[in-house]
């Protein structure tokens, strides 16, 4: 069995955003990128599997600007078998994005594709549901435990209510949850070995995928700001102030 | 002239309050008519609910076994089949709808909005990115079918003083085998709910073990508060992780919220920017909490806490 992993990078995890003053976008000119903390664990997934002899073949996608391959490289170190870089110089909403990889998995044909929940720049968490829905197969989002067997997964999710199991036959689509597994760190001989590995690299205009926007963004403001509050000294004094407040 | 469906949300046979909060964003489009749709087993006690719900027009109940668990395969075909019609769906931006609305909008063939914090127009909304440090206005298409979800938290419960009729519907939608429920672990607890609570008492890995976490609880109760957490301390085993507050665990606006213990990472304030009140109790006077905390207190939490409890 193939599996399709969405590898993207975003702004890093650990960079304070800013706004554009003038509303037009976030800076994202001179800050660091990394892959999306969801899709590290997606792939760490991915790599136990094989791992367990339940993958032959580990297969990361990237859709992105030419200068992605950095990134790719990076996943491939970790341990991917390869890479598909889906090239495009714009910004891809999710719905394009869950229609690309449709393209990819029609070619690929894998047994499981696995998304992070939701990537940490748009935070839209919509690219796995949309997907299982064009391809018709089953989906298994926040994806806390996985195991595979007898041609389906079983899931354990991490839903408001606690954990629900589901069972899913595959193929499957599966978003990954922060408690699913911790990514291993690449090592230096790791990096050496994945210059080798392929990068197929593949121009989004000739998958035919529509790519109009669906949605526009027309504004980007700072959340407004709580402002700095008191100090208290004891626990008396902090009692005193939620009652004043009427909050106790 | 627009019309919206809100997908109600249930768990053993009762109303989630997130539905009464996506009906307020509901009525914040001003449409012609605001319908819930109830997808169950037995869908009556919950679609009685729904109809007390002001603003609802009315309840639309689709009963069939196969609804009897909350799976996004077999629910989706049948919304995409009943939004015919409707120029909105919204679903709270729970688990819940979070997992089903970007099925349906797939199946619609149209985007779909997350985390819907105010409404600028029919079509036009703000919503966070970036784990809330920027806030968008996106636009959807006049022609298009709008699905969102709702941020919850940024909206009240609509009222529970209507009597909407209720009816029952038919759809017809193939379902698919593909995916089966098997259980759901569900932790119970007495303490109010999370999500609802006005009260929030959070501890984070500062509170060291799953046997200390016991303070916080003994705390919370006795200000009525429900318990949260950090991702530190869901991951560190010390509560389960329904308790995680923050940009992957529940987005929350209680009018106090009592954070001990836990620093105040970007991730876990994303969670919490709604709260009235924001109350940190850390031994670090430099952490980043007491940034945006409006009353802080520099101490021991093992110190404070009994005090705290002595002085109530
Ligand atoms: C200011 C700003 C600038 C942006 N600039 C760019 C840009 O230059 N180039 C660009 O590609 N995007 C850019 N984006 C992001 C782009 O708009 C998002 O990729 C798109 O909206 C999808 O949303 P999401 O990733 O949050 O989807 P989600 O549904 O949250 O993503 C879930 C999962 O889907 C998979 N996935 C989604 N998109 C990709 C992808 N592109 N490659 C691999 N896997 C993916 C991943 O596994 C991810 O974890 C920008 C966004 C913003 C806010
Ligand atoms: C993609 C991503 C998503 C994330 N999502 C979330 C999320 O949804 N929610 C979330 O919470 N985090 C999330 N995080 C994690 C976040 O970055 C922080 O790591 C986490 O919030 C830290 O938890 P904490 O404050 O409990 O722990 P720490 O940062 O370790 O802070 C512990 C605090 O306790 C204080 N302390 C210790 N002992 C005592 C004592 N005896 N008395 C008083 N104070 C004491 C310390 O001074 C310290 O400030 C996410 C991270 C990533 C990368």
């Amino acid at each position: 069995m193939k599996i399709l992993v969405g590898y993207k990078r975003v702004v890093d995890y650990n960079v304070r955003i800013q706004v554009k003053p003038d509303g037009s976008g976030v800076v994202t000119e001179g800050v660091k990128l990394s892959a999306n903390p969801f899709d590290d664990i997606a792939l760490e997934e991915a790599l136990r599997l094989r791992e367990k002899g339940i993958a032959e073949e580990v297969i990361i996608v990237g859709i992105g600007p030419a200068d992605l391959t950095a990134h790719l490289r990076n996943g491939l170190a970790m341990g991917a078998n390869r890479a598909i870089h889906v090239q495009t110089s714009e910004a891809i909403q999710p719905l394009t994005a869950a229609r690309t990889f449709l393209k990819l998995v029609e070619k690929e044909q894998p047994g499981l594709v696995i998304l992070g929940k939701q990537a940490i720049d748009d935070d839209a968490n919509q690219t796995g549901q949309m997907l299982a829905a064009l391809w018709d197969r089953p989906q298994a989002t926040f994806a806390g435990k996985v195991e595979i067997a007898d041609g389906k997964a079983t899931v354990t999710r991490e839903v408001d209510a606690g954990l629900e199991v589901i069972e899913a036959e595959l193929p499957a689509v599966i978003t990954t949850d922060l408690r699913l597994n911790e990514p291993r760190f690449i090592k230096l001989p790791d990096i050496m070995k994945a210059k080798s590995k392929p990068i197929d690299v593949v121009d989004f205009a000739s998958l035919g995928v529509d790519a109009a926007d669906h949605v526009k963004v027309t504004h980007y403001a700072a959340p407004p700001k709580r402002s700095k509050g008191v100090m208290v000294k004891d626990a008396a004094e902090l009692v005193a102030a939620l009652k004043s407040k009427g909050l106790l | 002239m627009s019309k919206i469906l809100v997908i109600a949300e249930h768990l053993d046979g009762k109303l989630n309050g997130a539905t009464a909060r996506a009906v307020s964003a509901a009525q914040a489009v001003k449409p012609d008519a605001i319908d819930v749709i109830v997808l169950a087993d037995a869908p009556d006690a919950i679609a009685a609910e729904a109809a007390k719900i002001d603003g609802v027009t009315k309840v639309l109940t689709v009963a069939r076994a196969e609804n009897a668990h909350a799976l996004a395969a077999i629910y989706a075909p049948q919304i995409a089949k009943a939004a015919a019609g409707y120029t909105h769906v919204f679903a709270p931006s729970t688990t819940f709808g979070k997992d089903l609305a970007p099925r349906v909008a797939a199946l619609l063939g149209v985007a779909q909005v997350s985390d819907v914090m105010t409404v600028e127009g029919s079509h036009s909304f703000k919503r966070p990115i970036y784990a809330g440090n920027a806030i968008v206005t996106v636009d959807v298409p006049a022609d298009q079918t709008v699905v969102a979800t709702i941020r919850t938290a940024s909206w009240p419960a609509a009222a529970s003083t209507g009597s909407a009729p209720v009816e029952a519907l038919t759809v017809d939608a193939t379902l698919p085998t593909h995916t089966r429920f098997v259980e759901l672990h569900q932790g119970k607890s007495d303490r109010p709910d999370l999500q609802g609570a006005p009260k929030v008492v959070s501890g984070g890995r500062g509170v060291g073990s799953k046997e200390n976490f016991e303070i916080i609880y003994k705390f919370a109760d006795k200000i009525g508060a429900a318990v949260g957490a950090s991702r530190a301390a869901v991951d560190a085993g010390y509560v389960p992780n329904e308790m995680q507050v923050g940009q992957t665990g529940k987005i929350i606006a209680p009018e106090l919220y009592i954070a001990v213990g836990i620093s105040g990472a970007i991730q876990h304030l994303t969670g919490i920017k709604d709260a009235g009140t924001i109350v940190a109790i850390n031994k670090d006077g430099e952490a980043p909490i007491f940034e945006i905390a409006d009353i802080g207190l520099v101490g021991d939490l093992f110190k404070i806490l009994p005090e705290l409890e002595q002085a109530l």
